[in-house]
């Protein structure tokens, strides 16, 4: 499918859906509720096979975090942005886990980092910074007097 | 044929006065640390011993063993300077280890964070002696471009080993590694390191 079929099929499927005009790929905007459902259903429906997800990124806008899945088909070699936006004091959003399974790495990476709580991931804890690390580095507002020079 | 014999006696008696009268000058009244290299007149004796860490400094120099260590991207800058364009291995480093307790010199190639300091020390632990440090590039100097606003990046390799020699650059060029290489040489043949 290219980029303007896929925009369609999947605004059929998820009304809810807000698209993003330019770039390269197909980027669709979705609630934090319905995520865990669309992910499910672009994974399995035959003619959108997304098997693969290949970036998990948080972003910190200082008002809120925004999540974004960046995900493609092997088979059909179409690609798939979603950008899902979170609550930046309780960022909590399901776990897909247990439907890619990359993303149990992914999803540790997002919590050690950013602070994002993945509902249902089966071993959420530190990855890069020690387990006893207090704060989330790559937020815009973290402070770290210790090991930071502020400039 | 006119050789004093009272002369030469008094010359050779008067010999080991003089080191300790210029030692008492140089070392107790100034206090100051000998210049690196200098030559220090010795009684009689000292050529040969001079001379034998002349040739050991001088064999060490050109027969250094650098140590397979990059955390970055300048150790891509690295492994381009040991490669057969720029080919460090003229200048006596082509045998580069992939253990620490063969290597004489280690090259920190990249940033060094907070989780590597504990490994690179362990590595520098881990070489025999004598050993050589070069901090390549602006993260082992300082921390470079991560030194402001970073909660994971050592300030400057030298926080955690001692470092002989520094090059500028972020990555430097193969050409400025090599030139480190070579100071590095003329530090060891110089009795400086």
């Amino acid at each position: 499918m290219n980029k303007e079929e896929l925009k369609i099929r999947l605004g059929e499927l998820f009304p809810a859906a807000v698209f993003e005009e330019g770039g390269e790929w197909t980027t669709a905007t979705v609630d934090a509720t319905v995520w865990k459902g669309l992910a499910r259903d672009v994974r399995s429906a035959g003619e959108l096979e997304m098997d693969y997800l290949f970036c998990v990124t948080a972003v910190d806008w200082k008002t809120h975090i925004t999540m974004v899945y960046h995900l493609t088909s092997t088979v059909h070699r179409h690609t798939l942005i979603v950008k899902v936006k979170l609550d930046r004091v309780r960022p909590e959003i399901d776990t897909v886990s247990d439907i890619w399974r990359t993303a149990e790495l992914h999803e540790r990476e997002a919590y050690d980092l950013m602070g994002v709580i993945f509902i249902g991931h089966p071993d959420l804890r530190r990855l890069f910074m020690t387990d006893e690390w207090k704060g989330w580095p790559l937020r815009k507002d973290y402070e770290d007097p210790v090991n930071m020079i502020k400039l | 044929m006119d050789v004093n014999p009272e002369h030469t006696t008094g010359r050779l008696l008067r010999q080991p006065d003089q080191p300790a009268a210029a030692g008492g000058a140089a070392g107790e009244g100034g206090g100051a640390v000998p210049f690196p290299g200098e030559v220090h007149p010795t009684a009689g004796g000292g050529i040969l011993v001079t001379k034998l860490d002349e040739v050991i400094n001088w064999a060490r120099s050109n027969s250094l063993w650098p140590l397979v260590f990059g955390t970055s991207c300048c150790a891509i800058e690295m492994m381009s300077t040991a490669a057969a364009k720029y080919d460090w291995s003229r200048f006596g480093f082509e045998v580069a280890r992939a253990t620490p307790r063969q290597a004489d010199v280690i090259i920190i190639a990249g940033t060094i964070v907070n989780k590597m300091a504990p490994v690179l020390k362990r590595l520098y632990d881990q070489m025999a002696d004598p050993k050589y440090v070069i901090a390549m590039g602006a993260c082992a100097t300082s921390g470079g471009p991560f030194f402001y606003n970073t909660y994971s990046v050592v300030k400057g390799a030298d926080h955690v080993i001692p470092v002989d020699v520094y090059v500028a650059g972020c990555p430097p060029r193969p050409e400025a590694l090599l030139h480190a290489l070579i100071t590095l040489q003329e530090k060891i043949k110089n009795g400086v390191s």
